[in-house]
């Protein structure tokens, strides 16, 4: 789960990482009182959306005075901005963050991730701060410090301090960065954070560390047990359809193609779209309904993947184990009866009592078409298709 | 031979009176695992599906002699029966259970390094569908019955893309030695690499298939071990080449978040590592089968 910028500036601060003065509006009269309250003559209005490279966007306003502020906040409230990590369809926002200004002398980038290399957390750290790490890795990939943190004992503050000598600190603000490199490792630990990115981290023109923006990725797995987390989530900015499936058991992911999927378990998903593919075709959507589907998770399932004006053509493929194929069937037959079918559904059902549960499909006079193997699926989805664009 | 489990493996599972936990210990019994007992804290002392019931696996380890365990605890505790396990003298460990916070793996991870090389538990999963030597011994919820006993080694993270594997191999009359689920999860007990290493060392496995994913560094680790030192031959097969960057693919470990981690170069170097490659996920049987025949 991701949070935004201020919700991680409220957390990180706690742990005592250097943040400038700054608060929340919801509207235009909101931000110019904030900034008031904040005081100084210069702001940064700037759109909380969860994705970063927001600048860029335009979803980064500096300025010089209340009035401004008022106007930018007009700007950006209720805008859609699109970045390469939000995709075309862009986020739109709905928060923004008023933050007092500072004079900046020089950018850090530092992060700490979960190393799936190291099965370790990692810290990465640069002195090409405000660049973004994919281009770091690329341009300047010599730049890059990493430590990995040892889980027994936790980040030590020799390891902090060695990051900070690297990064070409000044000896006066050592302690300041040691202190915020310590406490990230901290809020990432407690938290159960599996991503904590300060970008950049700046050291501003009067000598102080302040981090200028603040990102934090939580892992799902863990958040039973840090309610106040949880309740950061702004279902603002997630995918209406994933949040509906995720409340619903089931995992999906939107895609551009024209043939929805409904698979149970990840890799068999994964590859029958793969097979798609390889016939010709594009999937709508990646779609696991879990190990068992059950005639309730079938029937989600079809609501979901139809939710999707794109679908043209929808591809079942369950591998029936411990359940068998012959209650999957019914699961099937009981969920289709119930929608109105407007396009073409290739069922594959393979496992335990695959005969029966085949002849049960084909004896309930609903018109689906039965597939053997994957590949002869993948080819009858991708005909069913094409015949529909006709 | 096989490799991990047999017919004389000893088995005890955690999580043993809960509803999952029974469902598919009685489907292992069924299946014919040795399955000596089960570990339900505080129901220690009765009988369950026959079989003698502990509070702590070190009592279940000291009375029935087990040297292999299956978790079906629930995720908020799994961690902690995974190290009960290792600390019992458990030698071989499948967790099932999905949902294990990825920082209580690492802390898991780094507990196991205070064992020997030679007392250290190998651990399978979490996220898995477990492991199983066809017409021996099955640790894991698979259907048992599509796996066909001979001399294919199959290392997977995938439950159905395994079985699809599995049952596309026995309708050409291909078996399996042992078939392994690492499971989904960004952090796993063991590798492939792992597995490979051990798989090349088994006189009844002619040649190993691995079934790997978009995410992670273990897929081109293990090709990369094979090429140096493998004798056997490496099939793969890497699913999500229609996976957009930075997307969960419903494994939490299914994600492209690094330069190598898709499918379409994760292929690339399986490739120049020698390895076979499926081209796509209805071809199993045919290749391993090309891979068999060329051998002989």
């Amino acid at each position: 789960m991701d949070i935004h910028e201020y919700q991680s500036k409220e957390i990180l601060s706690e742990y005592g990482i250097p943040i400038a003065a700054g608060g929340l509006a919801y509207s235009p009269e909101q931000a110019a009182y904030r900034a008031t309250e904040i005081g100084g003559d210069v702001w940064v209005v700037k759109a909380q959306i969860h994705s970063g490279a927001r600048g860029k966007a335009g979803g980064i306003k500096v300025c010089r005075s209340e009035d401004d502020v008022a106007k930018a906040a007009e700007e950006l409230l209720g805008k859609k901005l699109v970045t390469h990590q939000t995709g075309p369809q862009g986020k739109v926002c709905h928060r923004l963050y008023i933050e007092a200004g500072c004079n900046i002398e020089r950018e850090i980038y530092i992060a700490f991730v979960l190393d799936r290399q190291n099965e370790s957390v990692t810290v990465v750290a640069s002195a090409e701060g405000g660049m973004e790490i994919e281009q770091l890795a690329v341009e300047k990939p010599e730049s890059i410090i990493k430590i990995a943190v040892e889980a027994a004992v936790g980040m030590q503050p020799f390891q902090a301090r060695e990051i900070v000598f690297a990064l070409g600190l000044d000896k006066t603000q050592v302690n300041q960065a040691v202190t915020t490199i310590l406490g990230c490792y901290r809020a990432m630990r407690d938290l159960d954070a599996n991503m904590v990115e300060i970008n950049p981290l700046v050291v501003t023109k009067e000598g102080n560390i302040l981090a200028v923006d603040a990102k934090m990725g939580f892992d799902d797995n863990a958040l039973f047990r840090h309610s106040h987390i949880s309740e950061l989530r702004d279902k603002s900015q997630e995918d209406v359809r994933e949040m509906n499936a995720a409340d619903r058991g089931l995992s999906y992911v939107g895609l551009d193609g024209n043939i929805g999927c409904i698979i149970n378990g990840a890799g068999l998903a994964m590859a029958t779209m793969d097979m798609i593919m390889h016939a010709g075709g594009e999937p709508a959507n990646f779609l696991d309904i879990g190990g068992g589907a059950s005639p309730e998770r079938v029937s989600k399932a079809f609501n979901l993947v139809l939710s999707d004006e794109n679908v043209k053509c929808i591809l079942i493929n369950i591998f029936a184990g411990i359940n068998r194929c012959d209650w999957v069937a019914e699961g099937i037959i009981q969920a289709v009866e119930k929608i109105e079918l407007k396009v073409p559904v290739v069922v594959r059902l393979s496992g335990t009592n695959v005969e029966l549960g085949r002849k049960m499909i084909e004896d309930s006079g609903l018109q689906l078409i039965m597939a053997e193997t994957l590949k002869e699926a993948a080819d009858q989805a991708v005909a069913a298709w094409k015949e529909t664009g006709k | 031979m096989a490799i991990h489990l047999k017919e004389t493996t000893k088995v005890l599972v955690q999580g043993f009176t809960g509803q999952i936990g029974s469902f598919h210990s009685a489907d292992m019994i069924k299946y014919g695992t040795n399955i000596v007992g089960g570990v339900t804290p505080g129901k220690g002392g009765i009988k369950h599906l026959d079989r003698p019931v502990f509070n702590t696996m070190k009592e279940a380890v000291e009375a029935t002699g087990a040297d292999a365990s299956i978790i079906f605890v629930p995720p908020p505790f799994a961690a902690d029966s995974i190290m009960e396990a290792a600390d019992a003298g458990i030698k071989f460990c499948v967790a099932i259970t999905d949902g294990i916070p990825s920082q209580d793996m690492i802390r898991v991870k780094r507990y196991m390094r205070r064992y020997k090389v030679s007392d250290k538990m190998i651990l399978t999963g979490p996220n898995c569908a477990g492991s199983i030597s066809p017409g021996k011994s099955m640790m894991g919820i698979m259907p048992g019955h599509i796996y066909m006993p001979g001399n294919i080694g199959v290392i997977g993270r995938s439950g159905t893309l395994g079985y699809e594997a599995a049952s596309q191999m026995k309708e050409a009359g291909i078996g399996v030695s042992t078939s392994i689920g690492i499971g989904g999860d960004p952090i796993n007990g063991s590798s492939f690499k792992d597995h490979l290493e051990i798989f090349e060392q088994d006189n009844e496995t002619k040649a190993v298939v691995i079934i790997g994913e978009i995410g992670g560094p273990q897929e081109v680790e293990a090709a990369m071990w094979s090429k140096e030192n493998m004798t056997k031959p490496v099939i793969g097969y890497i699913a999500g080449l229609t996976a957009p960057k930075g997307r969960r693919m419903g494994h939490a470990g299914a994600i492209i978040s690094a330069v190598g981690e898709s499918a379409a170069e994760k292929v690339e170097i399986l490739q120049e590592c020698g390895v076979n490659v499926v081209p796509n996920p209805s071809s199993f049987a045919p290749i391993v089968q090309g891979v068999l025949d060329k051998a002989s």
